[in-house]
């Protein structure tokens, strides 16, 4: 009798003991992947989604950081007021756009005839050899890129001046560079209006061979039999590329466009290094927004007026990358699915 | 008819290309090796110079390079094992899991990827002030180690080559959760993580942004940012800052020269399979 009550009793106690460990494993079970999601969460939280609510309401004081956290004041829309009466940061807006475009679309003009006749006429290594070497700048810092450049571009000695100069002495061509000893010496990064392109090529320089990587990627898809296709309907060379090849890799142009724009709008280190980080050249003709925004935070230590500024330019970014979709989303995307 | 070798032309345009890739990458290894009136002389000297060791004391002289380097090498370094252990243990949670909030969470995610980092930067700075670690290397490694393009990359990965199977098949066996991912997954997913060192250590190596904003004490200061702070030096010694410039860029040239494919593929990785 006892012995029977006792296994009932057990039995109940190792029943107990099973559904806690069930539920205990339950517990677990959903709490699990939040362990191991945590780093990103905190990460994210701290370095994301408070900084960002953290601009809007900066945007709206005035403060100076190293007055303390105590001295900020409410001043609703005045940073934007400044900021957007400022001729200063309507220049910035004015040069970001001009590089951006003069910049954009040389990388990408460049970029895709290369690929495709890597990708077409070349083979193996040789292939593999002339796009690696053109995709080097990519990997090479900006800053020390740009201190090249920065020597290159030297008004009384820089290599380019010497260049102009010797070319100007050459018998046939030396006709069309017969203005270079008048204009000695040019000053690339100290004239206002030769700036921006000193800054362009820089930039165009960096970019195109990534480009010219991520077209290659795209010709790749694209496949033999296409080709041979248009052959048969009698196709010339130009019209392969042009009606078979380009079309296959809208996906490709839209997706390395769309990393322009955003890269391109947000333009800091080639200008910064180009013009030695002195208030954006002379006549602020290498200022850009982002440079903008950091000579205000950070030199002139007016935080609410740069978060405001930061916000202007994710505007503009937002717009310019969603006027991108529209225009050229659908086509882009259709592309060779 | 396409053919197989292909004709001069073509061959003249992409010299002419590697060309003007590479000619800035000889000029700062020539200029390094020229005394500043040599640099300065006209015409410039197109041939190696003998200035190289004056050179190299000069350098030394503007700023202390090699803890310069060594900075640069400790926060690239930092940062890239970091990412690669957190990334991966988060796509981990992503991938192997269903719980409540996954979409939005693993959403907001993938559209934090759009923010543009110049839109946090301001705060951001505040935050690494507050925190008190202003002024210090783990300002510069820590916030990027658990980043939305890392997490989607190996998590894409994992989807593709990890099956379910696989980790019930470990469960069944009684591994723990922690040790389905450090024994089971992460062996499996060595090329993505490969993949995302690479792009880590290069964006660390070269960033310079947030040096310039966090970073105060010359001791400190990373190659970007100790080679931009002499640009602008009065008579500044510019064989030797071309020395250094062409030092900070050896190691990722090297490494490009042997992994040239992983680090293209890397590199490209987002915008290829985007």
């Amino acid at each position: 009798m006892s012995t029977a009550l006792d296994q009932l009793n057990n039995a109940e106690d190792v029943a107990i003991v099973r559904t806690s460990n069930r539920k205990w494993r339950a517990r677990k079970k959903q709490f699990m992947p939040w362990l191991f999601i945590s780093p990103y969460l905190a990460l994210f939280l701290l370095f994301t989604l408070f900084p960002l609510l953290f601009t809007v309401y900066l945007s709206f004081h005035a403060w100076n950081p190293v007055a303390g956290l105590a001295n900020m004041e409410f001043v609703g829309f005045n940073n934007y007021a400044q900021e957007l009466t400022s001729p200063w940061f309507w220049k910035a807006v004015y040069n970001t756009v001009w590089l951006a475009v003069t910049t954009g679309i040389p990388q990408h003009v460049i970029a895709i005839p290369i690929a495709y006749l890597l990708v077409t006429a070349f083979k193996g290594t040789l292939r593999h050899f002339y796009t690696a070497t053109m995709f080097v700048p990519f990997i090479t810092s900006t800053v020390a890129v740009s201190l090249i450049f920065y020597s290159i571009y030297s008004g009384n000695t820089g290599i380019l001046n010497q260049w102009l100069l010797a070319l100007s002495g050459v018998p046939v061509i030396g006709a069309l560079f017969a203005w270079v000893p008048d204009a000695m010496p040019i000053r690339w990064l100290s004239k206002s209006d030769l700036i921006k392109p000193s800054i362009a090529f820089v930039v165009i320089w960096k970019y195109t061979g990534f480009n010219i990587v991520i077209y290659s990627a795209g010709f790749l898809t694209v496949s033999k039999d296409l080709y041979d296709a248009a052959k048969v309907d009698g196709c010339n060379a130009w019209q392969q590329f042009w009606h078979v090849a380009l079309p296959m890799i809208r996906p490709f142009i839209f997706f390395a466009l769309t990393l322009t724009i955003i890269g391109n709008l947000q333009l800091f280190e080639e200008p910064f290094v180009l013009t030695s980080g002195d208030s954006g050249g002379v006549a602020q003709s290498g200022l850009t927004i982002s440079y903008y925004l950091y000579l205000i935070g950070w030199e002139w230590l007016e935080m609410g007026a740069a978060a405001a500024v930061s916000l202007l330019l994710f505007i503009i970014i937002a717009a310019a990358t969603s006027l991108h979709f529209y225009f050229n989303g659908k086509k882009g995307l259709e592309g060779n699915r | 008819m396409r053919r197989t070798l292909p004709n001069i032309s073509l061959h003249v345009v992409m010299i002419i290309g590697v060309l003007i890739t590479i000619f800035p990458f000889v000029w700062v290894a020539i200029m390094g090796t020229h005394s500043r009136s040599d640099i300065f002389s006209s015409p410039p000297p197109f041939y190696f110079g003998d200035n190289l060791l004056v050179n190299y004391e000069k350098l030394l002289d503007v700023m202390p390079f090699w803890t310069v380097l060594f900075n640069s090498l400790f926060v690239s370094v930092m940062g890239t094992a970091g990412a690669v252990f957190f990334c991966s243990m988060c796509a981990y949670g992503f991938f192997a899991y269903d719980f409540r909030g996954k979409n939005i969470v693993f959403g907001v995610m993938i559209a934090s990827m759009m923010v543009p980092p110049i839109l946090t930067i301001i705060p951001s700075f505040l935050t690494i002030k507050f925190l008190g670690i202003l002024d210090t290397h783990f300002a510069l490694w820590f916030p990027g180690i658990a980043n939305a393009f890392g997490i989607f990359l190996i998590r894409q990965y994992m989807v593709n080559s990890i099956t379910r199977d696989l980790l019930d098949a470990a469960k069944v066996d009684g591994a723990s959760d922690f040790r389905i991912y450090w024994s089971v997954v992460l062996p499996l997913i060595k090329p993505a993580l490969a993949t995302l060192a690479i792009v880590m250590f290069i964006g660390l190596w070269n960033n310079f942004l947030a040096p310039l904003i966090l970073i105060s004490t010359p001791d400190k200061y990373v190659l970007t940012l100790a080679l931009r702070s002499v640009q602008s030096v009065a008579n500044s010694p510019w064989g030797a800052i071309m020395l250094g410039t062409f030092l900070s860029m050896v190691p990722l040239l090297l490494a490009f020269m042997f992994f040239s494919k992983q680090m293209m593929a890397g590199l490209t990785a987002g915008a290829v399979k985007g």
